[in-house]
């Protein structure tokens, strides 16, 4: 019966993914992309990884798709693409199906007894008094993954904002829309604003024992943001604006000095102290989510481009 | 073990009550000609729809703190897709209104 | 016929229809798009091998699941800055084609 359940996901998301791929026209193609990580949140929770599912909704759907959404209206309406080759469509489904013929002649010779690293993992988790092991893997036993990921997320919104012509750099992005915010944007954002910070912020909490962390509980938070800007209930700031710019810089900085101290701490780089352990993650955790959280909010909103200072 | 049943019953009856009135929304967005008809086809019968399965979960809920939080996604999913429709709606609407402003000079152009 | 093999099978679907997506895209956000749908694909296999590896009281193995979080942020890190360079390069283009513009505006 399951099974049955998962084999019509696996078609849906099939379905998605030509739809996608498949669609001429950009705008029905990214609302299809949206459906598509929806789907493959579901597919997630069937494998039981509700950390993975979490984030592929909140970052590979959600705030992707309003990126996504906001280029669609950005960009002029493509001219109508010259004929493209008539043997090219054919051409690239044949590539299309043995590429994924040979995935899954490799998927179906994947080894027996399957190879598996829980087993370590279950055996260091004490020392670290989490009790969700992928928190654990992120934050203790990759965490050097954990740490360049943060700083490719800052580079990211330094890729964006240098984008901005030169007297306005330090300034506002755009806003998302000319108009001012319809009222019910205006309710809403003030009714689920409060609702989704706290829903944020227990992600982060639960993060520690229960599917949750720093990442999810950034995107909810920027969403949170956006919903506010979009609602016209904040002005976004400056990009020069010195608070921001430390809470851009805490994560990435505050995670790669707790690292150095790890050398005087626990004798190794990203090492924690002994008998610290929970409460250094705790706050290594702390500062990450609220660089996501900003620097996820500051990549939609854009590249500044006004002059204002603050 | 009869109150479970009893449990196992409720929960069936009014799942599959919500499954039908999701499945009631899906076919006005699908089958709708307006816009404005889908929207509202899509949130009063989802929303409701939600609502029975909500209900019909509860019983299933290990503790209380549970069925709190799924509470909570329904009265959420209610809020969010009031909003949502009514800011759609009005997008229609403002649409429509700069299409009829807009048509008339297109027409007598030459 | 297990869950896992399923997802598996069907992550390498995905990335076949991403890498047709990826070649048959006549503008750029369609390539960005068929890239995303390709690397969702071979997210979903990584799960399925995470879900095999389920030992010592876990359900899946956490250390392709840590993996795969990070690799959505890094792949929504790349999405946004070439959407970010699409959009400026489309201002540009805009501006370098004054004709073309010209007709459009007034």
């Amino acid at each position: 019966m399951s099974l049955l359940f998962d084999a019509v996901l696996c078609l849906l998301l099939l379905l998605g993914a030509l739809g996608v791929v498949a669609t001429g026209a950009a705008r029905p193609a990214v609302i299809a992309f949206i459906g598509y990580g929806l789907l493959l949140g579901l597919a997630w929770v069937r494998l039981d990884a509700v950390d993975v599912a979490l984030t592929e909704i909140a970052i590979g759907s959600g705030i992707s798709g309003v990126v996504l959404l906001h280029c669609v209206r950005a960009l002029p309406a493509p001219p109508r693409a010259p004929a493209a080759h008539p043997m090219l469509r054919p051409l690239a489904a044949a590539i299309a199906v043995a590429i994924a013929a040979a995935l899954a002649l490799a998927v179906l010779a994947l080894p027996e007894p399957a190879p598996t690293r829980a087993a370590d993992v279950a055996a260091a988790l004490p020392a670290t008094d989490l009790g969700n092991p992928v928190t654990g893997v992120l934050l203790v036993f990759r965490a050097l993954d954990t740490l360049l990921e943060k700083v490719v997320l800052f580079l990211s919104l330094v890729g964006v904002w240098a984008l901005s012509r030169d007297p306005a750099c330090r300034g506002r992005p755009a806003p998302l829309s000319p108009e001012p915010a319809p009222a019910p944007s205006a309710f809403l954002a003030r009714v689920l604003a409060p609702i989704g910070v706290l829903v944020g912020l227990y992600l982060l909490w639960a993060g520690a024992d229960h599917p949750g962390g720093a990442f999810q509980s950034g995107a909810v938070l920027a969403a949170m943001g956006l919903l506010l800007v979009m609602g016209d209930q904040i002005r976004v700031p400056a990009a020069g604006n010195r608070s921001l710019r430390l809470l851009m810089l805490a994560g990435p900085f505050g995670f790669l000095a707790v690292g150095f101290a790890g050398w005087a701490t626990a004798g190794v780089f990203l090492g924690y102290p002994p008998g610290a352990e929970k409460a250094v993650i705790i706050a290594v955790e702390v500062a990450i989510t609220l660089s996501i959280a900003v620097t996820l909010a500051l990549i939609v909103l854009g590249p500044p481009a006004d002059e204002g200072r603050s | 073990m009869a109150m479970s049943l009893i449990a196992d019953a409720f929960t069936l009856v009014f799942v599959a009550a919500g499954i039908a009135f999701f499945a009631a929304g899906t076919l006005g967005l699908v089958r709708l000609p307006q816009t404005l008809s889908r929207i509202h086809a899509l949130t009063k019968a989802d929303n409701v729809g939600l609502a029975l399965v909500v209900l019909g979960l509860l019983p299933q809920a290990g503790n209380i703190f549970d069925a709190a939080k799924m509470v909570a996604i329904w009265l959420l999913a209610q809020l969010a897709s009031g909003a949502v429709a009514q800011v759609m709606a009005e997008a229609v609407i403002a649409e429509a209104r700069d299409g009829a402003d807009a048509s008339p000079p297109e027409e007598s152009r030459p | 016929m297990t869950g896992a093999l399923l997802f598996g099978l069907a992550g390498a679907a995905l990335v076949g229809c991403g890498v047709y997506g990826l070649l048959t895209a006549s503008g750029a956000l369609g390539r960005i798009l068929g890239f995303n749908v390709l690397g969702g694909g071979v997210f979903l296999i990584f799960g399925a091998v995470a879900r095999r590896g389920a030992a010592a009281g876990f359900s899946a193995d956490p250390v392709p699941q840590a993996l795969v979080i990070t690799g959505i942020v890094v792949a929504f890190c790349a999405t946004a800055l070439a959407v970010a360079l699409l959009v400026r390069l489309s201002t540009m283009e805009a501006r370098a084609a004054p004709a073309d513009a010209g007709e459009k505006e007034t």
